[in-house]
């Protein structure tokens, strides 16, 4: 379990995020919603030791983040930011081989090799393994990350919008492989998203952000609501239910 | 051709060249041209070597290719250093006159400034490693502008000896300072190589070192350490020829055509060797001294650049 006690961030004295408290669950997808600038992603970094924190204290499985040993933390928790502008000229494989590195230090052992093949088998890239990051679409290029990131091995993954500049099909592939990695290898999944159906109809758990604090979490069911919504993103939103999932209408 | 055949072959050519370099019009002055000569070669070695090898971590640090560590100001803090030394205590004085002396008073500051550099930069937390180099670009005309002020004001005299060391030149290469060079550059280097597997990783940036697990602020800390020491190595020994690591590191990168560092290093480190005697066999036998190193290295690699853009661009 990831444990976020009061935590604050600023930037040049104005706060980004203001005293944040949440819980995320073991095994399920949570996802982080609101506005632009709610601070969303901040926190995900923070949580993930990109960026550090001004104040309060986030323990992960009970350790505090920062006394833990970045390699060991390396192996725990994992994170994908939206952009990811490398310089070096890689192949998917190479790519994947680096999720490796907490545990080989570089050195491939053949151990090494079958996750970073399972890898790629997961996100269905075989054909593509020898290739050019550089040569890939979008939407390959946001699956070889992925991989990258599943052959790291961590329990926690963590992703910044990884639908950002995807289509609808890929959407629902990546959105879809979140699902399996947390229903068939028990991952636990946290994402940051602003598609508020996909996080109405992937995920276990919704933390709606605003202005830098948390306006409310819960289940789906609890936050996919016009009251909650409306609330958050201020604007009116229909909620129609259709084959037993909750679809947000808000295009008026 | 794999990887380490092109290695092998870098290495054939670079002891070929230095084979040409020490025999060629050898004669019967054994006694007296082969030390200098055999000298005059390692020394080039040396220096090369270090050049490469600082460019491709502060390269892969900084996530820019186009970058050498004279960015930062590492080479005109060199000169300030010098000229300071000549404007105050004189050019008779120990502490110019001394080789060994000078150099550990130019190598100890520059790694002062470095570390300097990168407190300032790690106290607030936010700041990139842009900052640091914005940092350093002023840091660097600060330097000069105080380093030409000194020398308007220099005598005459003295200035000959601070113009001296203003240009890379391997024709006058400090002898005296090889011993502590080498034993530098030894330690520096066995420090190094336990980061070496980290400048993979760092390659693909920040968030993503930090991601793999990388102590990110330790690691580039210790590496721009490493990088200050061998900058004032090289420059100590014949001057600042920071230019020639973007030229060489390019190269290898093109040639090698790989992002492993451990074969990168290698590949650029004999590339520099091979360009600085090759260089400087030109410099001696073609234009028998009419020219400097530095103009040859130059005209050569802005050749080899613009066959890269018309070849890329087609």
């Amino acid at each position: 379990m990831v444990d976020v006690k009061h935590v604050s961030k600023g930037y040049n004295k104005k706060n980004v995020i203001n005293d944040v408290s949440v819980k995320i669950a073991k095994g399920k997808i949570t996802s982080f919603i609101g506005p632009n600038g709610a601070g969303k992603s901040t926190l995900l970094s923070m949580i993930s030791r990109l960026i550090a924190k001004d104040e309060g204290e986030i323990y992960i499985d009970g350790m505090d983040l920062t006394r833990c040993k970045n390699n060991d933390l390396a192996k725990k928790i994992s994170i994908l930011k939206q952009s990811n502008n490398i310089n070096v000229r890689l192949t998917v494989k190479e790519l994947v081989s680096f999720g490796r590195f907490p545990y080989s230090q570089g050195r491939l052992t053949k151990e090494d090799r079958q996750f970073v093949n399972e890898a790629i088998r997961y996100m269905e890239l075989e054909e593509f393994e020898d290739r050019y990051i550089d040569q890939l679409s979008g939407g390959q290029r946001q699956r070889a990350y992925i991989a990258m990131v599943i052959a790291q091995d961590t329990e926690y993954v963590l992703l910044d919008e990884p639908l950002n500049n995807l289509d609808m099909k890929h959407s629902v592939q990546i959105m879809k492989t979140l699902r399996k990695l947390t229903d068939e290898l028990g991952k636990t999944v946290v994402i940051v998203i602003h598609d508020i159906n996909f996080a109405s109809c992937y995920s276990d758990y919704i933390v709606a952000m605003k202005d830098g604090r948390v306006i409310k979490e819960g289940t789906t069911d609890e936050i996919i609501t016009p009251s909650v919504l409306n609330q958050v993103y201020d604007m009116n939103f229909k909620i129609e239910e259709i084959d037993r999932e909750k679809i947000c209408v808000f295009y008026s | 051709m794999s990887n380490k055949n092109k290695l092998v072959v870098l290495a054939v050519v670079s002891l070929l060249l230095a084979g040409a370099f020490i025999f060629i019009d050898l004669g019967n002055n054994w006694d007296y041209a082969l030390p200098r000569r055999l000298k005059k070669v390692y020394a080039i070695i040396l220096t090369g070597g270090v050049i490469a090898y600082a460019t491709i971590i502060f390269q892969t640090i900084t996530n820019n290719r186009i970058l050498t560590p004279s960015i930062i100001g590492l080479d005109s803090l060199y000169l300030l250093i010098q000229t300071f030394l000549i404007f105050v205590f004189g050019s008779m004085s120990f502490t110019i006159a001394n080789e060994n002396i000078n150099f550990l008073i130019s190598v100890g500051l520059m790694v002062v400034f470095a570390g300097l550099l990168y407190k300032l930069l790690f106290r607030g937390n936010g700041q990139n490693i842009y900052f640091l180099l914005l940092v350093g670009i002023i840091f660097g005309t600060f330097f000069r502008s105080i380093t030409e002020f000194m020398q308007v004001l220099i005598d005459p005299n003295e200035f000959m000896v601070v113009q001296d060391r203003m240009f890379a030149s391997f024709n006058n290469v400090k002898t005296d300072l090889l011993v502590i060079a080498t034993i530098a550059v030894i330690l520096v280097t066995l420090y190094s190589l336990r980061f070496i597997k980290y400048l993979d990783v760092l390659s693909l940036g920040k968030d993503q070192a930090v991601n793999l697990g990388i102590d990110y602020d330790y690691v580039v800390k210790r590496l721009l350490i490493v990088i200050a020491i061998f900058v004032s190595i090289s420059t100590a020994l014949v001057g600042p020829i920071t230019f020639l690591g973007l030229l060489v590191v390019n190269v290898a990168y093109q040639f090698l055509n790989t992002y492993k560092h451990s074969y990168l290093i290698i590949g650029s480190v004999f590339i520099s060797i091979i360009a600085l005697i090759g260089g400087q066999l030109i410099v001696e036998r073609v234009f028998t001294f009419n020219t400097t190193l530095s103009v040859i290295v130059n005209f050569i690699g802005g050749v080899y650049f613009i066959y890269l853009l018309l070849k890329e661009s087609k």
